[in-house]
């Protein structure tokens, strides 16, 4: 990889351009007031903009680059032919405020979405405005507490969340006004429901869930914790992060869920982490359909061009390839986990969904993992997640996703092997990793106390 | 091997207590410090907020992670110790004289809820 660390800025040199514009007579139209000095842009020539951002992007990873075992992110492949749809003019060229009646072909698109993600989820309808993960998770929460007030049970404020949930669970549920009750996992990494039912009464609004969950487990009490939740007149909320496995295996509404959202940048192939903007649809049972924000002919509909991406993937791989999607998934996840346990410790030995968590090496040479995800990096590989879950104090949550094949587990595999076999001859060398990439170990620590936000 | 002062109280949320008369000036343990990693800020009550026992106060974070902190006891804060906004690495340089808060305590009693050094250092172990 060639190390280029120039700002655009650093190239500047005064009057150089890389444009000419012919001399005008015309005047600054008058009544406005206009800034005294020009803006400290960079002066550049084309060329210099060309090589700029080329070798900027060259020292860019992503899942065009290889592979990128991210847990909790599902970095699967972004198909192009999703591109090449949303590039077309005729939806490029859509504004908004169109009237409807000039747009029916993006309503069909929006229309077609919403049944295939009912099919997809068991849930009734769906609303696209929510730009991402988060911002479902908020709506959805606003559509819980409406659901409750329309019944005038106004004493429900708590929302219980599990310790293994995602951060944006409690954050989301707080955003809402709501209280965050957290229920423990047991050994096994499930929800303890026993401690659930001591925490369900009158004031609980509901549960937010991810199944599996984010060590990878499918949470097989479902059933009864949805039955135990309705008993106590709350709702379900599924946090559709790690949908993925599911895809034609098992749905969210049969399960018991009432509202949730699906990350279409996740479980849907459209780009993301830093390759584009999400989108979050919300989904929700026959119960909750009455409250939900459904404009069906007004411009606004989130992220349409993410929306429509996603579309051509459902309807390329159709009713029948997707159920492959979450099996292929589940298989890759588990070819790893098994192929590794003898060198990484499995803190919880089952079964696991798409991702898995280990808890750092096997053997204890004071190689920690953030050691073994620096050395990764300089075997092209980007790291998985690590550190998350917190349950685990030298998590590396790993999830490789269905688009991979077998060539390039067996070849992660091999450097996971060869990495735990040198923190045994020179666990030194791990600690100093990174030794092949532009940049090693960033100091991260003063990059947070003492940011430098701006170039001067 | 982190480190237990003798003679605080401790929470099992790794909140330490130090009493004075009726005041419980209060921070978080070494194996807290330890756990976070590099502190990197410190959210702190205002003066005058009342904190209530088993509620959070304030939060602390790190490269690593967010962590909110959780009151040992309730009452009214008298005090912040201000120095933490700019030097949030006081606490991981010694954990035991960076306090965070003081707070007059509404019922004293609920001291009697926390551990004492011993009794903390087994729920670490």
């Amino acid at each position: 990889m060639k190390y280029y660390d120039k700002l655009i800025f650093e190239l500047s040199k005064p009057g150089r351009t890389g444009y000419s514009l012919p001399e005008t007579e015309q005047q600054l139209p008058k009544g406005i007031v206009w800034r005294e000095t020009a803006p400290a842009l960079p002066e550049v020539s084309e060329v210099d903009v060309v090589r700029h951002y080329t070798n900027l992007s060259q020292m860019n990873f992503g899942v065009d680059t290889g592979f990128y075992p991210l847990g909790s992110c599902t970095m699967k492949y972004n198909p192009k032919v999703n591109e090449e749809i949303a590039a077309m003019p005729a939806f490029t060229g859509l504004h908004p405020l169109q009237p409807a009646s000039t747009v029916k072909g993006a309503l069909e698109v929006l229309a077609g979405m919403d049944k295939a993600l009912a099919a997809i989820t068991g849930m009734k309808h769906f609303t696209f405005l929510p730009c991402a993960g988060a911002h479902g998770e908020l709506t959805g929460l606003m559509l819980m507490r409406e659901y409750h007030m329309s019944r005038g049970d106004l004493a429900r404020t708590k929302v219980i969340v599990p310790d293994s949930a995602h951060g944006t669970n409690p954050a989301s549920a707080a955003v809402c006004g709501l209280d965050i009750v957290v229920v423990k996992s047991k050994a096994d990494g499930l929800v303890d429901v026993e401690a659930l039912k001591a925490l369900l009464g009158p004031d609980v609004a509901g549960i937010m869930l991810t199944n599996p969950n984010t060590l990878g487990l499918f949470e097989r009490d479902i059933k009864e914790i949805a039955e135990l939740v309705h008993g106590c007149g709350g709702l379900l909320y599924y946090d559709g992060a790690n949908m993925n496995p599911l895809l034609g295996v098992v749905r969210p509404g049969d399960m018991g869920f009432d509202i949730m959202h699906l990350n279409l940048h996740k479980t849907f192939s459209t780009p993301h982490g830093g390759g584009g903007p999400g989108s979050g649809p919300v989904g929700v049972s026959d119960k909750v359909v009455p409250f939900l924000h459904i404009p069906h002919v007004s411009g606004f509909h989130g992220n349409f061009g993410v929306i429509l991406r996603a579309y051509a993937y459902i309807l390329m791989l159709g009713r029948e390839h997707i159920k492959l999607a979450g099996k292929l998934a589940t298989l890759g996840a588990n070819y790893i986990k098994e192929s590794l346990k003898d060198c990484y410790k499995l803190p919880i030995p089952t079964v696991c969904k798409h991702e898995f968590v280990f808890d750092g090496l096997l053997e204890d040479n004071g190689v920690s993992t953030l050691d073994v995800a620096k050395r990764l990096l300089d075997y092209g590989f980007h790291a998985p997640t690590i550190y998350f879950p917190l349950l685990f104090h030298q998590a590396i949550m790993i999830e490789p996703t269905e688009t991979e094949s077998l060539e390039t587990l067996d070849a992660f595999i091999a450097v996971m092997r060869k990495i735990a076999e040198e923190a045994k001859s020179d666990p030194e060398m791990l600690h100093a990793a990174p030794h092949n990439t532009p940049i090693g170990r960033p100091d991260e620590t003063t990059a947070a106390r003492q940011p430098v936000l701006k170039y001067d | 091997m982190s480190k237990i002062a003798d003679g605080l109280l401790y929470s099992e949320s790794h909140e330490w207590v130090k009493v004075d008369g009726n005041v419980a000036i209060i921070g978080v343990s070494d194996f807290a410090q330890a756990e976070m990693g590099d502190i990197t800020y410190v959210e702190l009550p205002d003066v005058d907020d009342d904190v209530t026992a088993g509620e959070d106060f304030g939060a602390l974070e790190s490269v690593k992670t967010s962590s909110e902190l959780i009151a040992p006891v309730s009452g009214k804060v008298v005090a912040r110790n201000d120095a933490l906004e700019d030097q949030p690495e006081l606490i991981n340089e010694d954990a035991y004289a960076a306090w965070i808060i003081k707070v007059e305590m509404s019922d004293e009693s609920e001291l009697d809820a926390l551990l004492n050094a011993a009794d903390y250092a087994k729920t670490i172990e």
